[in-house]
């Protein structure tokens, strides 16, 4: 139910984007993400992005699990 | 970086792995409230994968299945209407109330559609303006927003035919009230990834600081998962709790800014109705004054008898953590997914759904 999955916004219109999923287009709402940018992967669910995705944050992640997993 | 194959590699899920065996001493309990973290545990085998000193638990983290019978009956009651089309998510519709279900009211002739957004069925209004439009409302702090973004737009749109029967429910009070219960003692609460991103981190500290229970936001990838249970496992061996989050691509600590403020424009804290736990209070979500004219609840007078769960059923237990699907009689013999008697069968994030559909269909 709270499904949400990454979405790579192809283009901007108002409060609507067009956004990629694996390859699939479909419009959805930014109303909840007005800072949403056309390059951005969003977390779309039930129609709407609820957040945007941090590449940074992301690769951090990895890295951090991979310094856990040495130090031990 | 496409936030998928990434969280998905072996190799570092088994290392992951390996540390959780290496670090984990103490006996541990461990609840993933959100369904969606129960799918993805199921599917991926975490739980044979862990010690045999760590317990994963499944909480009430499905709106489909804490819906309480009552408001079943009641999204019923509005599509027996004959100028009401009711709209709903597609998990709602094989739920069973106290005599029916959507699906079976759809059959008998009432106009019953699923939809794949609030703004389809916002859409669906615009279109039938003779018709009135009911969008039933479930989910938690992950979908309230959506709804309220569609009455916002209602509102500018002066659309008159379109209202929603407020169901939406919030994760914090309901993590209380099983920890009130006292049924279940946990260490650690894996939080739910989505519901964060809307409300962050912040609302879980209560948990942490009152109860000394280890709290970790999770991803829904198998590695998301796994570095959530051993983030759990180091601050449970090491007596300090916190917040954490593991899903920083997601989550951050306030949230989403804008999401909340729309829920705060459209929505006010009331108490709410589970299945299995009754009513809870400060709980769910209902539509404010400001936003009345689109409420179903006010708008329509709706009637429905008294609610009784079906015999034998032991949703109530499961959606608290006091039970398994594997203690159920009915588990994977009458009740399945083809035939589900309660309402953890029919949603497919439901704890008995993904038991069947992962882990062993008959138990006994």
């Amino acid at each position: 139910m709270c499904l949400a999955i990454p979405a790579l916004v192809d283009s901007i219109d108002g409060e609507k984007a067009i956004v990629s999923i694996e390859g699939v287009r479909r419009e959805i709402s930014i109303q909840l993400t007005p800072e949403a940018e056309t390059g951005d992967y969003v977390l779309l669910h039930a129609g709407f992005a609820i957040g945007i995705l941090d590449e940074t944050e992301a690769l951090q992640t990895l890295d951090m699990l991979r310094q856990v997993l040495e130090v031990r | 970086m496409k936030f998928v194959d990434e969280f998905r590699d072996a190799n570092r899920a088994l290392q992951v792995i390996e540390y959780i065996h290496n670090t984990s001493r103490r006996q541990t309990r461990l609840m993933e409230f959100c369904g969606g973290h129960t799918v993805s545990i199921m599917k991926n085998g975490i739980r044979q994968l862990m010690p045999k000193n760590i317990e994963m638990l499944s909480g009430p983290g499905c709106p489909v299945c804490v819906t309480s019978t009552t408001d079943i009956d009641r999204a019923i009651a509005l599509a027996d209407l004959t100028d009401v089309i009711v709209t709903s998510f597609g998990d709602m519709i094989r739920v069973p109330g106290n005599q029916s279900t959507l699906q079976i009211a759809k059959a008998k002739g009432s106009d019953i559609r699923v939809v794949y957004s609030v703004l389809d069925a916002l859409r669906i209004a615009r279109e039938n303006p003779e018709k009135r439009v009911v969008f039933i409302g479930i989910g938690f702090e992950t979908t309230a927003p959506t709804v309220a973004a569609a009455l916002i737009q209602a509102e500018r749109d002066n659309i008159q035919n379109f209202f929603v029967l407020c169901l939406h429910k919030v994760c914090p009070p309901i993590m209380k009230a099983i920890l009130d219960l006292g049924e279940v003692r946990l260490n650690g609460i894996v939080c739910p990834g989505h519901v964060s991103a809307v409300i962050g981190s912040r609302p879980y500290e209560f948990i942490a600081r009152d109860y000394n229970i280890a709290c970790v936001v999770s991803g829904f990838e198998p590695l998301d998962i796994l570095q959530a249970v051993a983030m759990l496992v180091k601050q449970i061996e090491k007596e300090k709790y916190s917040v954490e989050i593991a899903y920083r691509r997601g989550v951050k600590v306030d949230g989403n800014p804008q999401a909340l403020k729309l829920m705060d424009q459209v929505f006010e804290i009331s108490d709410a109705d589970w299945r299995g736990i009754g009513i809870v209070p400060a709980s769910g979500l209902r539509i404010n004054r400001n936003y009345q004219r689109f409420d179903a609840e006010t708008n329509f007078d709706i009637r429905t008898n008294p609610a009784n769960e079906p015999a034998g059923c032991q949703c109530g237990n499961i959606l608290r953590g006091a039970s398994t699907p594997k203690d159920c009689k009915l588990f994977g013999f009458s009740c399945t997914p083809e035939h589900p008697i309660g309402p953890c069968m029919v949603s497919t994030e439901g704890t008995c759904a993904a038991y069947y559909q992962y882990g062993g269909k008959i138990g006994h």
